[in-house]
């Protein structure tokens, strides 16, 4: 019988990134997945990165993943979002090369040694003494590991509907898990229903694009990978069209053949990405809405109408999708749908996601009720890390929302679980002032160096900027000016007779390159990537020091570990609505217990008594 | 590691003995910063508090080791003087200590459940297990909450989670279509929310000056009499009165009853142009209180004129020596003719000040609107001033929403997501 370390079950974007960082720490591992070409395949639209999202892939790209590295390579388009506005909300996103990319993750995988892919479809667990140390396959062959990762993104008993036709299905074309579902049902997991939609898929070649708008990317690209200056490949325009008053009128009289709105989906779809119908009904006063016109590669006419996701009829899209401009010829590839799968109830896992009713059972990706690359992919490096450290016994990683979007997102999911898909956005994170897509590495390479994560090409690269930034900040902090000096310069500051240094200088933004150069002469001899780290990081420095004690009092929250066998019952003062949820949820932390709905100051004290009643746990902090 | 923290624990306002407690890890050394070592555990001990070489303050100093204190921590207590100024000296030097912090409400108790001092029977008893320190405070809060201006801050909250989602919109947002310009009614919300704060502020200055006492400063030139006037209002000889001119040199005060409202009568230096170097200062001194105070009574001899005295509207002018000039609207300290109709205006005054009190009774409460106000403030100035900046606007919101839940509860970032999607089509 075959014995890893690690098996991964799934080869989407959680599972990839869960296997290569399974191998980073040096498990054996092990991925299970139904096709071999489906490994790193882009279901949905052919972009990566975005706001919060593009901080999570930094920060993946920070721990040495996979993520940035292959987005780079297949990026057709860079655009850095909200580039007018602070470093602080600027994420990086690009449009990518669906081949490219999938044969990127392919390659990266192929070069760990580690890594064993096995074809297969996985249809039940080796559980020994309440703990997961294996799998069965369809044929019944049985293989043994430490510790498994599911990412079975949306194949738990999926569904896709075109309009009121229904069928069972992964991803389209793909046939779904029903049989690992069915199974995990029997595990008595807490689970529920979401779904998610795609528009349909046109060919390039009939769309009028010199009716449409154009969305070219940067003059000057930023890439995600810490380790990349510039594209691979050949860079493209997007187009932009709208909908309009005939669109919606289509749309409006076909509503009941919608599988949505006809009824025939019980799951929650994402607000943040609604489908053509949604917007319709809920903003019926909006006479138009964008299109993006997003090819998909290089080599490839297909283009991704983003902005028109649905689950009308095929009929019904062939007629809206032609009262649009420069679609009025545009042949569909594809039609939309929406698929409809299970998701667990996150709260039922431990911050390093493992399922705390059976251990060595590790969940990431969409399984967890997210959405999207990017969270599939950061829950997939936590996942995989952690069942690989605990396979080789040694201490899980944890992530805290002062550190990490990753973080945030953790936290977000075992303390809220979700309502609807969950995507990341940069308001969630309340330190987002300091968790900069660019100081990702300066927030994570180390910690992930530690490890064992971060490859000696990463490490090497991060300790020499490391250097670069500690000498070029040394040399700017240097100066020192009186108000006197500054106000000569134009610059406005109050006349309180304090001396500023260089990094003030610098932070205090909105002073340009010449007034910078002309008072901190010594910029000229720093890399201009360099002094803009620099720049960036003083920017902030003054906004943190607030901040700081905020994050120190969460990590004393963070510090009280909570008994899974807390006696809630016990509490006279608890409201029984309190006392319900926190029996469903066992909120691993007090700072976990602070984030439950309802939650107050009085019910967190009671529940802080009763730990120190029932016996002390904390951890050590 | 825990933090150490610092407050007043004894009352605010003016009492023989003012206790300040300093618990956490470096409670011995922040006392170390004024001079103080070597303490015994458990042992009251008399010790000077100095700062940079100026004595503060003679002290009752208590050190209460770890395990063996209120909190379970290390704890110092400064028995102190109970005067404002040495209460608000000591404040001010452990404020200004780098690693240590004042204690939000409850912080004291907190520590002590959390290191396990307090039971959970002794916490049950209690209701709802905040100790008679902060019960005060935590009463204070839910009467709050449940009347005026719990339903205020509830709608200011609501109109703040309106303001973030709309610049969070605008910044999480950027490649989709957030539609509007958000920008006036992101400023109209500001602007809104900037005046009540105000207004509630201003409020909380009567209530604190009901619970505190108004200050009513005598004021005019040289020998018109107002040390006799303090004296016969006080009923005791309180300041040295003469007929030499310039007589009283530093501000002298008395606490008195006016109508049942607290006031503090201060009387002060005749203002007129001096050499005397002494003289000028007490003329200083007189001016900046007179300034400060919450109303003024100018009072002049009869026949002469008030103009070019520091005087607001509402202001008295009184003449004295009602006996010599027979004056009727005047009064006299020897006689004490007209003293009664002086007090009813004095009190008529205050009592319309009194008036326009606030909700935010405690200070606490208007520590955190004011807080609010100031990161309100802030973000006004990001977003509308010169070099704008969308993302530090948006902390400050956060900020202010932050002293919101200081006021009344918590928010969580799902409203603010509840706020962008319900108003905007969001999404590709």
């Amino acid at each position: 019988m075959k014995q890893f370390d690690v098996i991964v079950i799934g080869g989407g974007h959680a599972g990839a990134e869960a296997a290569a960082a399974s191998c980073r720490v040096g498990a054996k591992t092990g991925l299970i997945t139904l096709r071999r070409s489906g490994i790193g395949v882009m279901s949905c639209n052919p972009a990566i990165g975005g706001l919060g999202k593009g901080h999570l892939v930094r920060e993946i790209d920070a721990l040495d993943g996979i993520m940035g590295r292959v987005a780079d390579e297949a990026g057709i388009q860079f655009r850095l979002l909200n580039r007018r506005k602070g470093p602080a909300v600027q994420g990086p996103r690009a449009q990518a090369d669906r081949a490219l990319y999938r044969a990127g993750i392919q390659r990266l995988l192929s070069e760990e040694e580690q890594l064993s892919i096995i074809i297969g479809e996985v249809s039940d667990f080796l559980i020994e003494t309440g703990r997961v140390c294996g799998v069965v396959l369809a044929d019944g062959s049985e293989i043994k590991c430490k510790a498994v990762v599911l990412t079975a993104g949306t194949f738990l008993n999926g569904v896709i509907h075109i309009g009121p036709e229904q069928k069972s299905g992964g991803r389209m074309g793909d046939a779904p898990s029903n049989r690992l579902g069915a199974r995990l049902m029997d595990l008595g997991l807490a689970r529920g229903r979401l779904k998610t939609g795609t528009p349909p898929r046109l060919d390039g070649r009939s769309i009028n694009w010199d009716a449409v708008g154009r969305q070219p990317g940067d003059d000057e690209p930023v890439l995600f990978s810490f380790l990349n200056k510039s594209p691979k490949v050949q860079q493209i325009d997007c187009g932009i069209t709208h909908t309009n008053e005939k669109t919606h009128d289509i749309v409006r009289k076909n509503l009941e053949t919608s599988s949505m709105y006809g009824g025939h989906i019980e799951g929650v779809g994402p607000r943040y990405c609604p489908s053509l119908e949604d917007k319709v009904v809920r903003f019926a006063d909006k006479a138009s809405h964008q299109v993006f016109l997003e090819p998909e590669g290089l080599n490839d006419n297909t283009v991704y109408p983003n902005g028109i996701s649905s689950s009308l009829p095929e009929n019904v899209q062939n007629d809206y999708v032609h009262s649009i401009v420069g679609l009025e010829e545009a042949v569909i590839l594809q039609p939309a749908y929406a698929i409809e799968y299970d998701y667990f109830d996150p709260r039922g896992l431990s911050p390093s996601l493992e399922n705390r009713n059976f251990p060595g059972l590790y969940f990431a990706g969409q399984v967890n009720g997210t959405t999207g690359y990017e969270e599939a992919a950061a829950q997939g490096l936590v996942a995989g890390l952690c069942a690989a450290r605990a396979s080789l016994d040694t201490e899980p990683v944890i992530f805290h929302r002062s550190d990490s979007y990753i973080g945030v997102m953790l936290d977000d999911l075992l303390s809220r679980g979700v309502t609807e898909p969950y995507r990341m956005f940069t308001s969630r994170a309340e330190y987002r002032l300091h968790l900069r897509a660019d100081n990702a590495d300066q927030r994570l390479t180390p910690m992930g160096i530690e490890l064992g994560c971060v490859r000696s090409e990463r490490r090497i690269a991060f300790d020499s900027k490391m250097d670069a930034i500690e000498t070029g900040r040394a040399k700017v902090e240097s100066f020192s000016f009186t108000s006197q000096q500054l106000a000569v310069n134009g610059v406005r500051v109050s006349g309180d007779g304090v001396r500023r240094s260089g990094l003030d200088v610098l932070g205090s933004m909105n002073l340009d390159e010449n007034t910078l150069v002309h008072l901190i002469p010594v910029l000229r001899d720093i890399d201009p990537a360099i002094s803009r780290q620099i720049t960036y990081d003083a920017i902030y420095s003054r906004y943190l020091g607030r901040q700081s004690i905020q994050i120190a009092q969460l990590k004393r929250e963070e510090s009280t570990l909570l008994a899974e066998d807390l006696n809630y019952d016990s509490l006279s003062g608890l409201s029984n609505e309190l006392k319900s949820k926190l029996k469903l949820h066992r909120p691993p932390t007090l700072a976990h217990a602070a984030r439950i709905e309802g939650m107050t100051p009085s019910a967190l004290a009671l529940i802080l008594a009763l730990v120190r009643k029932q016996g002390v746990v904390r951890a050590a902090s | 590691m825990s933090e150490t923290v610092f407050a007043l624990a004894t009352a605010r306002g003016k009492a023989g003995v003012a206790v300040v407690r300093i618990s956490g890890p470096l409670a011995l050394w922040a006392v170390s910063g004024f001079g103080v070592n070597g303490l015994e555990p458990r042992r009251a001990s008399l010790r000077k508090l100095r700062v940079a070489d100026e004595l503060i303050d003679e002290a009752i100093v208590v050190y209460f080791p770890k395990g063996q204190s209120f909190t379970g921590d290390d704890v110092v207590e400064l028995q102190l003087h109970g005067s404002h100024a040495t209460i608000a000296a000591v404040l001010r030097s452990l404020g200004n200590m780098e690693k240590i912090h004042p204690a939000e409400a409850g912080a004291f108790t907190r520590r002590a459940l959390e290191n396990g001092v307090l039971d959970l029977t002794q916490v049950e008893g209690l209701a709802d297990l905040i100790d008679a320190e902060t019960e005060a405070q935590r009463r204070q809060a839910q009467r709050v909450l449940s009347g005026a201006i719990g339903k205020r801050a509830a709608e200011w909250r609501q109109d703040l989670i309106r303001a973030a989602a709309l610049i969070e919109a605008t910044i999480d947002f950027a490649d989709e279509e957030v539609p509007q310009d958000v920008t006036p009614e992101v400023g109209e919300i500001i602007d809104r929310l900037l005046t009540a704060f105000r207004g509630e502020i201003e409020g909380s200055k009567v209530s604190e000056r009901i619970r505190e006492g108004f200050e009513v400063a005598i004021i005019g030139p040289p020998n018109v009499g107002k040390s006799s006037l303090l004296n016969a209002l006080a009923g005791r000889e309180a300041a040295i009165t003469s007929a030499v001119a310039g007589t009283t040199r530093d501000v002298i005060e008395v606490r008195m009853d006016i109508g049942g409202l607290p006031v503090t009568l201060l009387d002060t230096a005749g203002l007129r142009e001096t050499e005397d170097e002494v003289e000028r200062i007490g003329v200083a001194r007189a001016l900046a209180r007179a300034d400060a105070a919450d109303l003024r009574i100018l009072v002049l001899d009869p026949g002469m004129s008030p103009g070019g005295y520091p005087l607001r509207d509402g202001d008295i002018v009184a003449r004295s020596k009602a006996d010599l000039s027979k004056q009727s609207d005047g009064f006299s300290s020897a006689t004490g003719y007209g003293l009664d109709r002086l007090l009813s205006a004095i009190q008529a005054v205050l009592s319309e000040r009194a008036h326009g009190g606030g909700v935010l009774v405690r200070e606490r409460h208007r520590q955190a609107l004011t807080g609010a106000m100031i990161s309100l403030e802030s973000a006004n100035a990001l977003l509308y001033g010169e070099g704008a900046s969308v993302e530090l606007a948006a902390a400050d919101l956060r900020a202010t929403l932050h002293q919101m839940q200081i006021l009344v509860g918590m928010v969580g970032v799902e409203s603010l997501l509840d706020e962008i999607f319900s108003s905007f089509c969001i999404g590709k």
